[in-house]
C-alpha cells in the first residue's frame, strides 16, 4: 500500500513523481464519487480543516471547502479581512489559537511566498499550500496535469506551453514542476517583461512569438493578466497585449492541428482568450474546475491518511 | 505461513452452480434485480455467477455492478497506510430494485456495513441481500448475516481464508485457508 512521502504539501518542489501518480490514482476514484448522486463520503469525520486565506480568492478557496465538506471534514473558514491579524496577531499565534481548538489540518494562502513552508516548521499540524505569492500554487498544477492526462491520455512526452504574466505567476512555477516531473516538454510565451531572467534555468525554453508556441504545443495554459500585481507598466496597453498574446478562434483555426486549450481562471475574456475559445470544444477550463475539487479531496484524503 | 485447501476447484464450482440456482429461485428473471460485486475480491465471484446465470441457465441482461466502500470505512487512519480505493462502477440505478451484494469472504461484517452506506449514494434498494462464497463463523463484530452462503468455515483470527480466482491469475479457483504457526 502506498502513501504520500510528505506530511504537508508545500509545493510541486517538494514531492515526487510517486506522489504525483498516488494522486491522480484517488482523484480518479474521487471523481467518480463527485458525480454519484450523492456526491459525499465520511471518510474524514474525525477530522478538522481551517482555511485561511490572507489573499482573496474565490475557486480556489471554494474547492477546498467543497473537497473537504465531500469528504465529511468539519471545516472552518476565515479570510484575513475579517480577522485578528488586522489587529497586530502574529501568523503564527493565528494558527497557534486555530489549533488550539483542535485543528488538524491548515489550508492557507498567503501574499508571502514560503508563508506555508515557515508554517510547518513551527505549528503541529498538516499544512496544505493554497498560493503563496508568487511562489507556488500545488494543487492547482495538480488539476492542470490531471485535467492533461485525462484529455490526453498521458501528461509524459506532451509539449504544454504557458502563456502570460510568468513573471508573478505560482500556477506557472508549480505547473514546470509538475509537468517536467511527468515527462512533458514546457515552453513559456509572454511580452518579455513577464518573464523572470531565470527562467531557462528550470529546463523550460522561451518563444516570443505566440503563434510559433502554438505550433509547437499539444496544450495551451494561458494564464490571467494579473493587473493587481501588476505595480509598473509591464506592456503598453491591455488591448495590445490581447492583440499579441491572446488567442481567438482565427488563430486557433489556423493551426494545422487540434490544442488543448487550458486557463487557471478567473478569466479576462477577450484577452488571454476570446469567449468562443473559452467555450469550444478544445477548451477543459470547466473540467479543471471539477477536477479542482477531485484533486483536492485525494490531497486532503491521502494528508489526513498521515495524521495520527 | 501454512496453507490448507478448503474447496478444490470442482467443489468451487458446483457451489457457485448452487448459488446462481438460490439467486434464480428467489430472483427469477433478474428484471428487477441488481448484483453487486464487493471490491476488490468480490468482483470475481460476481462475475464467476453472473457468467453462470447468462450461460448455463439463461438469463439475460443480468444488471453486474462492482462497489467500492473504501471512504465508508470505519477504520481510516486506524492503519499504518492510506487505504487504497478501486472503481465503483454501477451504472444503473439501485432505486427500488433488488441489491444482492456479492463477496468471497464474510468476516467481520465491518466491510458489509460500509457497503450499505455506501450503496444509499446510488439510491435507495427496494431490499438488499447478501451473497457470500465463504462464512467465517464466529468472528462477527456486527449483527451481519449472509443470505446466501457457499461454505461455512470455523477458522482461528490468525488464520486468513484466500480466495483464488483464474481470472486474477490463478491456476485455478480454490480456497485455501492460510495459518501463521504461533
Amino acid at each position: 500500500m502506498k502513501e504520500l512521502s510528505v506530511n504537508h504539501l508545500l509545493g510541486i518542489k517538494y514531492i515526487n513523481k510517486n506522489d504525483i501518480d498516488l494522486i491522480f490514482e484517488a482523484a480518479d476514484q474521487f471523481k467518480e464519487v463527485i458525480n454519484r448522486p450523492i456526491k459525499k463520503v465520511p471518510s474524514l469525520r474525525d477530522i478538522t480543516i481551517a482555511n485561511i486565506f490572507f489573499e482573496n480568492s474565490t475557486r480556489t478557496k471554494l474547492s477546498f471547502e467543497l473537497a473537504q465538506k465531500r469528504l465529511s471534514a468539519d471545516v472552518i473558514s476565515f479570510s484575513a479581512a475579517q480577522s485578528s491579524v488586522k489587529k497586530g496577531e502574529t501568523l503564527i499565534d493565528t494558527v497557534n489559537n486555530i489549533l488550539s481548538m483542535k485543528v488538524d489540518m491548515v489550508v492557507m494562502r498567503h501574499s508571502t511566498p514560503g508563508a506555508a513552508h515557515f508554517l510547518s516548521r513551527n505549528v503541529n499540524a498538516s499544512i496544505v499550500n493554497a498560493g503563496d505569492g508568487a511562489h507556488e500554487h500545488p494543487t492547482q498544477a495538480l488539476l492542470d496535469s490531471f485535467s492533461i492526462r485525462e484529455r490526453l491520455g498521458e501528461v509524459g512526452g506532451k509539449k504544454v506551453v504557458i502563456v502570460g504574466d510568468i513573471l508573478h505567476s505560482r500556477v506557472a512555477l508549480s505547473n514546470i514542476f509538475a509537468l517536467q516531473m511527468q515527462g512533458a516538454e514546457v515552453m513559456v510565451c509572454g511580452p518579455k517583461t513577464l518573464i523572470p531572467r531565470y527562467i531557462t534555468s528550470l529546463g523550460v525554453t522561451y518563444e516570443p512569438n505566440l503563434r510559433k508556441a502554438l505550433e509547437w504545443c499539444d496544450v495551451a495554459n494561458m494564464l490571467r493578466v494579473q493587473n493587481e500585481r501588476l505595480d509598473v507598466n509591464y506592456f503598453p496597453s491591455t488591448r495590445e497585449y490581447a492583440q499579441q498574446y491572446g488567442v481567438d478562434k482565427n488563430l486557433l483555426e489556423s493551426l494545422n492541428k487540434e490544442i488543448v486549450i487550458m486557463h487557471p481562471g478567473p478569466i479576462n475574456r477577450g484577452v488571454e482568450i476570446t469567449s468562443d475559445v473559452a467555450d469550444s470544444q478544445q477548451s477543459v477550463i470547466l473540467d479543471q474546475v471539477e477536477n479542482g475539487v477531485a484533486i483536492r479531496m485525494a490531497v486532503i484524503y491521502l494528508l489526513a491518511s498521515k495524521i495520527k | 505461513m501454512s496453507s490448507k485447501i478448503l474447496l478444490n476447484s470442482q467443489e468451487v464450482n458446483i457451489i457457485l452452480h448452487r448459488l446462481a440456482c438460490q439467486l434464480i429461485e428467489k430472483h427469477n428473471d433478474f428484471s428487477n434485480t441488481v448484483l453487486i460485486g464487493m471490491q476488490p475480491r468480490g468482483k470475481f465471484l460476481a462475475q464467476n455467477l453472473t457468467e453462470i446465470l447468462t450461460n448455463h441457465y439463461g438469463i439475460e441482461n443480468v444488471a453486474l455492478g462492482y462497489l467500492d466502500i473504501t471512504f465508508f470505512r470505519d477504520d481510516f487512519r486506524r492503519n499504518d497506510k492510506p487505504l487504497e480505493a478501486n472503481k465503483t462502477q454501477i451504472d444503473f440505478l439501485v432505486e427500488d430494485k433488488n441489491v444482492v451484494f456479492i463477496d468471497d469472504v464474510l468476516y467481520t461484517g465491518r466491510s458489509i456495513r460500509a457497503a450499505l452506506t455506501a450503496i444509499q449514494s446510488f439510491g435507495r434498494p427496494k431490499e438488499i441481500e447478501l451473497l457470500v462464497l465463504i462464512d467465517r463463523r464466529f468472528s462477527r463484530h456486527l449483527p451481519i448475516q449472509p443470505d446466501y452462503r457457499g461454505r461455512q468455515v470455523d477458522a482461528f483470527n490468525n488464520e486468513k481464508v484466500k480466495v483464488q480466482w483464474i481470472a486474477e491469475g490463478a491456476s485455478a479457483n480454490e480456497v485455501f485457508l492460510l495459518s501463521n504457526p504461533s
